[in-house]
């Protein structure tokens, strides 16, 4: 374990250290679950993020496929919109269709040859496109029991969107340790050539990054719904940006081949233990956007202090 | 133990593996390959040399499947084959190992091993994380690595991962009934002498149930590890000769096609200076990371080489006087005046130049022109305050390129399609444009360049020497060093230790050096 990647760990326990010292009202058991449980969505998204951040892809797509999945399963369960009663099945439709717009990028990038910068930014359009069109100008109000009982029904004292947030991650983790998905994304993010020299056609593995990390943020997106009791077309505003910077703060290298999982998710601990941290112990409302950016910054800039060395090249 | 156990095959007729006939590949512009022929026969090594450009990496790539002929035919095992990728390369039992290579660092030693070809190692897209260790090992066994599987391929050695890089490419054996045939392209290129040993071992045994296609310019190790050598020249087949009874001489005539050698630079120094003068430099007790104590003296139109073994630290040591590599102590003079080591631009403005080893990477930005790569460090060539003056600029590189009968198209044309030689010659130029360099580390400057490239340098070498510039030059080979320094530094882990003096017609021998070196 280098300190590379330890630090962001080494990180995360100082800071909740600091916020613990510096407030009582941080130290207690029912803010610990408040964490957990604020942490659960964009550990899911982050989850996604991820796998085409290893393979030094960059995903942009998240607020549009989050969106659409929000929509697509307010409508599909039971709703004050229409007579749809999937539940569990509405559900995974949702997802299959943020798969499949995720499925979009990945196509679109080794297709067209277009850079994922691009086509996600475009599947983010569409998705955002599709949500609007379903919204119909009318919000759907979900009624069905169970998905609003995510958000709510606790088990050892964590709502059960964090369960899924867990079971999310420990699926991530197992995909990138022992399926020739996950090494493979992480080889193409090593050595892209090399693969090819080797006879191994990477195309498909990149769609099937792309389509996996779709179905992540659809089930984000679904997440957000069981909170919200609607579905919304801003459901996953902003999501993008914030999965990206969790997990480079966790040691997710931009360039890929490097970090993981795990990585990221302490990244996004170290996120939202910020954001809580700073209202409990007063930082102004005005000042927190501020303030955490400085943070994330500088938490970057001490990961990388110890592989600096001069004329190095940084873009 | 490998030279004596001879296989059962080789004493009876042997059998071709391999065969190129009448092999051609235009690119535009160029013949890269003008009809070659190759036999490769099984349990034997063949070497191939040529200058740069002759053909050798076209041919290669040919073999593996990554370069399609326009015509002509290969040949394996008495079946006329088609290749139309490394996979096809190796089911027919070519493989080759890359000169850069061509292992993903961020993964396993196993998975590297086998990539691509996971066989048990996955079954429905689940590693077997077991059976792909057993893999790996099984193929490392081959070879006699001891190269732990598991480990991250980033942490090796360069020399250990051409290892797994070998054990790689062995398992073509699988594809195929019969004996592989094994491309290794610049294996040596990066190795200490102690690692080239160990390959040349792995080459031999090799050979025992394989057989081998050597590729090196350096002379002597064809020579040292070959059965025979196929010689290319401008695209195509010149001969072959027996290792036994040739000469490296002999060689270097079918490469060049005269009998030019590559020990001209000798006779052409440089009178040595007329009276003892201070030195343009002077290092005293200079310290850095993995180096300590260096005293260095350069007079002015001296050219004085270090030398020593990788990990001396030289190439640190000529970095830092640039300014580029941060030092912890010791003091630094140009004509008298303390040097600035803190930055390269201070290191400019003092009439420093620097050709770092590393020309593609470092030395040049390969999609601008040849015009804005030879003033990049003198802006003042071609602007007027913030504005670019084309000008001003091209009647100054016109200049240069004429008198360093640098070969470009034009000006404009971008650095990276010209030859190596030629771009080298604008990188040195860059320091020249300036017209106040007084002091110019060369660090490997002849690196990747055929001979004749190379003798251009060392006639520009010379010119700036006795213009009065003081030289510091990391050479790249001992006898490269012996025939341009007029005095040579031998460092040894981090120390200047030795200093002989080098001049005309009282060369130290490589021998001489080698003692110090290690």
């Amino acid at each position: 374990m280098s300190f590379r990647d330890t630090g962001p760990l080494i990180a995360l326990v100082v800071i909740v250290g600091i916020f613990a010292a510096l407030s009582p009202g941080f130290r207690t058991l029912s803010n610990a679950q408040n964490i957990m449980d604020a942490a659960a969505v964009l550990a899911v998204v982050t989850c996604g993020v991820t796998f085409v951040l290893m393979m030094g892809s960059i995903d942009l797509s998240t607020p549009g496929i989050m969106g659409a999945s929000a929509i697509t399963v307010a409508l599909l369960v039971a709703n004050n919109r229409n007579d749809n009663e999937l539940g569990l099945l509405g559900v995974a439709l949702a997802i299959l269709v943020a798969a499949g717009l995720g499925c979009l990028s990945g196509l679109a990038l080794v297709l067209l040859k277009v850079p994922s910068f691009m086509t996600t930014l475009g599947v983010s359009a569409v998705g955002l496109g599709v949500a609007t069109l379903l919204f119909a100008g009318v919000q759907p109000n979900i009624s069905d029991g169970t998905l609003s009982g995510w958000a709510v029904d606790r088990f050892l004292g964590l709502s059960t969107l964090t369960w899924i947030a867990v079971a999310c991650v420990l699926v991530g983790w197992m995909v990138q340790r022992y399926t020739r998905l996950g090494r493979y994304a992480f080889a193409i993010g090593g050595a892209e050539e090399v693969l090819a020299l080797s006879g191994v056609n990477v195309k498909p593995y990149k769609v099937a990054v792309f389509t996996m990390a779709g179905a992540f943020y659809g089930l984000g997106g679904v997440m957000v719904t069981s909170q919200l009791g609607a579905g919304l077309v801003q459901a996953g505003r902003g999501y993008d940006f914030s999965a990206i910077t969790a997990a480079v703060v966790g040691g997710t290298l931009l360039a890929g081949g490097r970090g993981g999982v795990l990585h990221s998710t302490v990244g996004v601990l170290l996120v939202t233990v910020l954001t809580n941290g700073l209202v409990l112990v007063g930082v102004s409302p005005y000042w927190q956007g501020g303030v955490q950016g400085l943070i994330v910054v500088a938490a970057v800039a001490a990961a990388v202090i110890p592989q600096r060395r001069r004329n190095q090249v940084t873009k | 133990m490998n030279m004596q156990i001879e296989p059962e095959q080789r004493a009876t007729a042997p059998v071709t593996a391999l065969e190129v006939r009448g092999l051609v590949k235009h690119y535009p512009g160029v013949k890269a390959l003008d009809g070659v022929d190759l036999v490769v026969r099984q349990h034997e090594v063949v070497g191939l040399a040529g200058e740069n450009g002759a053909g050798k990496s076209t041919l290669l790539k040919a073999l593996v499947g990554l370069v399609r002929p326009d015509d002509g035919e290969i040949w394996v095992r008495g079946e006329k084959v088609r290749l139309r990728s490394v996979v096809d390369a190796a089911d027919h039992g070519i493989g080759m190992v890359f000169q850069e290579q061509s292992l993903v660092p961020n993964l396993t030693v196993a998975e590297n091993i086998v990539l691509g070809s996971e066989g048990l190692g996955v079954r429905r897209g689940v590693y077997r994380w077991d059976a792909m260790r057993r893999l790996a090992q099984e193929q490392l066994d081959k070879i006699g690595s001891r190269i732990d599987p598991l480990a991250r391929t980033d942490t090796l050695t360069f020399a250990d991962r051409q290892m797994v890089e070998i054990a790689k490419v062995l398992r073509i054996e699988e594809r195929t009934s019969h004996p592989p045939v094994i491309i290794l392209d610049e294996p040596t290129s990066v190795l200490e002498s102690k690692e080239i040993d160990a390959l040349f071992t792995q080459v031999r045994r090799l050979r025992e149930f394989a057989s081998v296609v050597f590729v090196s310019h350096r002379l002597d190790e064809v020579l040292d590890v070959c059965d025979r050598v196929a010689v290319l020249r401008g695209g195509q087949s010149v001969g072959e000769l027996p290792t036994a009874d040739a000469a490296p001489d002999q060689l270097h005539r079918m490469m060049i096609g005269s009998t030019g050698s590559d020990d001209h630079y000798h006779g052409a120094a440089v009178e040595p200076p007329a009276e003892p003068r201070e030195p343009r430099l002077v290092v005293r007790g200079l310290c850095g990371r993995t180096f300590r104590d260096v005293d260095l003296d350069v007079h002015a139109g001296e050219i004085v080489g270090i030398v020593g073994v990788h990990g001396s630290g030289r190439e640190d040591v000529c970095r830092a006087l640039f300014g580029a590599e941060p030092t912890t102590a010791g003091e630094v003079t140009l004509d008298g005046e303390e040097l600035d080591l803190s930055g390269t631009r201070a290191a400019c403005a003092a009439g420093v130049g620097y050709v770092p080893a590393e020309r593609k990477t470092e030395g040049m930005v390969g999609p601008m022109s040849v015009a804005d790569n030879m003033t990049l460090t003198k802006q003042e060539a071609r602007c007027s305050g913030p504005l670019v003056r084309p000008r001003k600029q091209a009647k100054l590189v016109d200049t240069w390129i004429q008198r360093l009968s640098i070969r470009t198209p034009h000006r404009g044309t971008p650095i990276q399609r010209l030859s190596g030689g030629n771009q080298q010659k604008v990188v040195l130029a860059r320091w020249l444009v300036s017209g106040d360099v007084r002091l110019l580390l060369l660090d490997h400057p002849t690196r990747g360049l055929d001979i004749g490239a190379r003798s251009e340098v060392y006639r520009l070498m010379r010119e700036l020497a006795s213009s009065g510039v003081a030289t510091v030059l990391l050479a790249d080979s001992l006898e490269e060093a012996i025939g341009m320094s007029d005095r040579i530094v031998v460092m040894n882990d981090g120390r200047a230790t030795t200093e002989v003096d080098a001049p005309v017609g009282d060369k130290p021998t490589p021998l001489d050096l080698v003692k110090e070196m290690v």
